[in-house]
């Protein structure tokens, strides 16, 4: 009686593990989903939308401007950030809030990305604490899934703050 | 009869291959690997003969879970300036510690919030925060904790903190 008990506790924990372990995997290397709160993004993603995020690309090493990701934040490394690829390693990017009269222009540093919110006026992003590691990006979302009447891939940046590479 | 047999080992090692590679993934992940120091950086506390040999460290990746490193510890983390390359270095300061440099663009550096100054321990043959800057603590790897191997070099590894950092802390 006993035996049996301990044999199916056994098993379940057998189980439990095994399932926890497939699903790290999946997580960490396949896909997931997110919920993306605040209000960064606006108008691509709004509040609460649930977005598919692939995590198989940052391992390729295929995030390309333009890009929404998601990463690790550089002052807080338990919280994830959600927010576009402005520039990668070697780009010149603009510093500077659109309104300034005057521009300031920086190039991103090896190893780096530049990252900015679609609502230029309410992110904090790379404009306030500079270039992101590359290594701290988590995934690329690549899809919405809620709500149901925007079903689909996300929409291009709204700003043109993306820059084509200069001569 | 032997079609059967074989297709019940095909099948078993099917379902074992299921089992054992997400738990050793997981395992790798979340607990604990090993990996090969290369280089003189960290001199003497590793690779002490140079070229000659490397050590073979135990990488306890369960500590760092939770972002939380002290002063002294030898942690393994993401190069900053190449995203493919793990570097294996000595936290030498955390969030809000003033550091004095050793030939970084300023003298003194105030590690912002969220971020750590890394250093070899040779100075001078590592490229360290004093080439990049504090690095992010989302970029932490593991933290080591054991030297494995070679077996007559088998130690626990112990926070040390260089004599030249001990009184810039500001805790």
């Amino acid at each position: 009686m006993i035996r049996r008990i301990v044999g199916k506790t056994l098993g379940l924990l057998g189980y439990t593990i095994q399932y926890g372990c497939i699903a790290h995997c999946a997580f960490e290397y396949i896909g997931e989903v997110v919920i993306c709160s605040g209000p960064s993004m606006e108008p691509t993603i709004r509040n609460y939308d649930v977005l598919l995020c692939d995590n198989l690309s940052r391992h390729f090493f295929s995030i390309h401007k333009g890009d929404i990701i998601v990463a690790k934040s550089p002052d807080k490394p338990s919280v994830n950030i959600c927010k576009r690829v402005i520039g990668l390693e070697g780009d010149k990017v603009c510093m500077s809030s659109p309104s300034a009269l005057l521009k300031r222009h920086t190039y991103v540093p090896k190893g780096h990305v530049w990252l900015e919110g679609d609502n230029l006026d309410n992110s904090t992003d790379s404009r306030s604490y500079g270039p992101v590691p590359y290594a701290l990006i988590r995934g690329r979302i690549c899809l919405r899934v809620w709500p149901l009447e925007s079903f689909g891939p996300l929409k291009e940046s709204p700003n043109g703050r993306i820059q084509d590479n200069w001569p | 009869m032997a079609q059967l047999h074989g297709r019940r080992y095909v099948r078993a090692f099917i379902s074992g291959f299921f089992v054992a590679v997400p738990v050793t993934v997981t395992f790798l992940d979340r607990v604990a690997c090993i990996a090969r120091v290369e280089g003189v950086s960290m001199q003497p506390s590793l690779n002490p003969e140079g070229r000659h040999e490397s050590d073979v460290v135990l990488l306890n990746r369960w500590h760092i879970r939770k972002f939380e490193v002290q002063r002294g510890d030898i942690v393994s983390l993401v190069s900053p300036k190449n995203p493919e390359q793990k570097i294996i270095k000595r936290v030498i300061a955390l969030e809000g510690d003033i550091v004095k440099t050793l030939g970084h663009k300023t003298r003194y550096v105030k590690v912002p919030r969220g971020h750590m100054w890394v250093e070899g321990d040779h100075h001078g043959h590592s490229f360290d925060s004093n080439a990049f800057g504090p690095v992010s603590l989302g970029l932490l790897h593991a933290h080591a904790t054991h030297i494995l191997w070679p077996p007559n070099r088998w130690q626990k590894l112990k926070p040390l903190l260089p004599v030249e950092h001990e009184s810039a802390q500001n805790d």
